[in-house]
């Protein structure tokens, strides 16, 4: 059994009410900070804990929060990245549904350690019952002293305030998200400066996605040390995996990082193995934006040794036969998937969520997507795969923010390790439709009888 | 001018937005505008933001209305034009695609005669296909409202719009099937 730290008390009933979270050892890092440790005392066991950020770029949380400028004479910002939106991830979404008071939590302490008085929680607008949800945990906490003026009587003030998003992946990049709370087109701005320096307002900001603000909480009550022990290697901790694909249970699970992929996919207590006896074909293992990996590839490393769900070991291999762990949004795919409709799918999110500032994606992403609606409606050419590659080498890297990297690498992937079947498709597209297709079938992914 | 003095949020929501602009430093209101703009396309707009609207938060905030309009142009969840009374969207990308999603489309444009980003004659409905939705696990996902409906099938599908259709549900809360 993996242990628990976000996830411990997620299914004892009304969790999400104030007094039930308080019983269950709610809010006592809250205590333990503000009353006897001081800022930096949290900011060094942040530090010594080896977090790093759950977002997607897998920054180290502790370095982050001490790029943040001090001596400015300006206030200091925290905000909770809460929009959730890189396909293949729905953790946050898990996390603040059903346990929104330990969200604030690692709030508070996270606040707290940066100095910052209001602190935002930027929640993607499709989640309308979830901003519900922490609204009405704001509220319980301010009521019960935990959050507003002078908590717990330490003379800490800290407002928490919901901010709603409007429907753009975009608004995922830090800089973008600052844009969007301001009122703005998510637009992400050129670097540096960096939040930490001039971020919303022009105010120092740190950003943080939302399982890393809550995975403070534990941090603080049990040390920084006790949670690098955790997980494997600088990877340290536990991490949430959001599976979804051709599995056969889909959900969201919280591992110690450094569990085998295989045992993660094909055992019980997680993934439980692949849908109706299927075979898997490839993975997605952090979220769209990540290379696509076979499963040779993905089961083991390109040294034979067995790939673990850690931020190293995914990376193993660069691009060349490595993945990353991203947000850990994993999509297994079987045997029945066409590459080539799944890359386009994707390619048709980024260009759809590109915000149009850089020509390299604004335009590449459209172009790809021509090319690859070419090759799957039959109309390809064997010249399309290189010019393809080309076109996203010359996004990737070549844009302010990392969305043209996006969009660049899973068509890459594609490619370098599914040429044969991009081939096919410009060489005999008709055989390429019959060896594999899209999983059109609704009755093709119910499992579980009770879910019809 | 008419169309001005006919457009106003309700004194309720005039209070939530009195109360919003607080979250901001002095001067910042601008921030509030993506949760008016939501305010106002479900309380003035019919599910949509008419430019006279758009205008209308602007002035609310101190804002130029040209600063409305980039903004609502960007945001997918902000219609520009008239929708349904009920908005169907479909998360279309990959996990879901590939548990249904093109299929449950197919389906759905099929039963009520329109097109993607079409409304029915009716006025009723309006389908359209978004990006990734963050329900992967539950897919096929639809949102309608303040809810999302997973795990669906074309029965599962049949319900909801035969509730829609019959009993007018408040898309605040869950529509049961």
């Amino acid at each position: 059994m993996g242990r628990k730290i976000l996830t411990e008390h997620i299914h004892i009933p009304n969790i999400d009410s104030f007094d039930v979270y308080r019983k269950h050892g709610g809010y006592t890092s809250v205590e333990k900070a503000l009353k006897k440790m001081s800022p930096e005392n949290v900011l060094d066991e942040v530090k010594k804990s080896g977090l790093r950020g759950r977002g997607g770029a897998g920054f180290p949380t502790g370095m982050k929060w001490s790029f943040l400028a001090k001596g400015t004479g300006k206030p200091a910002y925290l905000l909770n990245n809460a929009d959730e939106s890189e396909p293949g991830t729905f953790k946050d979404r898990y996390l603040m549904e059903k346990n929104p008071h330990l969200c604030l939590e690692g709030m508070i302490c996270s606040a707290y350690a940066l100095g910052a008085n209001v602190s935002y929680i930027y929640i993607r607008g499709e989640f309308k019952w979830i901003i519900k949800i922490i609204e009405k945990a704001i509220a319980e906490a301010k009521a019960n002293g935990i959050l507003g003026k002078n908590i717990l009587g330490s003379g800490y003030d800290l407002e928490i305030y919901v901010q709603t998003g409007g429907g753009a992946y975009i608004c995922g990049e830090e800089t973008a998200l600052i844009e969007s709370l301001e009122g703005l087109r998510g637009n992400p701005r050129i670097k540096p400066p960096f939040p930490a320096v001039s971020g919303v307002w022009g105010c120092p900001t740190v950003v943080n996605n939302t399982e890393t603000l809550a995975a403070v909480k534990w941090i603080i009550d049990n040390g920084g040390d006790e949670y690098a022990k955790i997980g494997i290697g600088k990877s340290t901790g536990t991490k949430l995996i959001s599976a979804g694909g051709h599995i056969n249970k889909p959900d969201v699970y919280e591992m110690d990082l450094g569990l085998p992929v295989e045992e993660f996919i094909y055992s019980d207590e997680y993934c439980g193995g692949m849908l109706n006896g299927h075979e898997l074909k490839a993975v997605i293992p952090g979220g769209s934006s990540v290379p696509v990996l076979p499963k040779n590839l993905i089961l083991k490393t390109a040294s034979g040794e067995p790939r673990l769900m850690s931020y190293e070991s995914l990376a193993e291999g660069g691009f060349i036969s490595g993945s990353m762990l991203g947000s850990g949004g994993f999509i297994a795919l079987d045997e029945t998937t066409c590459m080539v409709h799944n890359t386009l799918n994707f390619t048709q999110f980024y260009h759809h969520e590109s915000c149009g500032q850089c020509s390299p994606c604004r335009e590449g992403t459209g172009w790809m997507k021509k090319v690859l609606k070419h090759l799957e409606n039959g109309e390809g050419k064997m010249s399309d795969m290189d010019m393809l590659v080309d076109i996203a080498n010359n996004i990737d890297g070549k844009t302010i923010c990392p969305l043209g990297d996006a969009a660049a690498w899973p068509v890459v992937s594609a490619i370098r390790h599914f040429r044969e079947e991009f081939d096919l498709h410009a060489k005999n597209p008709e055989k390429a439709k019959q060896t594999a297709h899209p999983a059109r079938s609704i009755y093709h992914a119910i499992r579980k009888p009770e879910l019809v | 001018m008419e169309t001005a003095t006919q457009i106003k949020f309700s004194d309720q929501s005039l209070a939530k937005i009195r109360e919003l602009i607080t979250h901001y430093p002095i001067g910042k209101q601008k921030s509030a505008l993506l949760p008016i703009l939501h305010m106002a396309q479900e309380e003035l707009g019919n599910g949509w933001l008419p430019v006279e609207v758009m205008d209308y938060c602007a002035e609310i905030l101190n804002i130029q209305p040209i600063e409305v309009y980039e903004v609502a142009s960007f945001y997918t969840m902000f219609n520009l034009k008239p929708v349904g009374k009920y908005v169907i969207e479909v998360c279309r990308t990959s996990p879901c695609c590939h548990r249904g999603a093109e299929e449950l489309m197919d389906y759905m444009q099929q039963k009520l005669g329109v097109k993607l980003g079409e409304n029915t004659k009716d006025g009723m409905f309006t389908v359209k296909a978004v990006e990734c939705l963050a329900g992967c696990g539950y897919a096929p996902v639809v949102q309608i409202g303040d809810h999302y409906y997973e795990h669906l099938t074309k029965e599962k599908i049949d319900a909801l719009i035969e509730k829609m259709r019959n009993s007018n549900p408040d898309l605040h809360n869950r529509i049961t099937i």
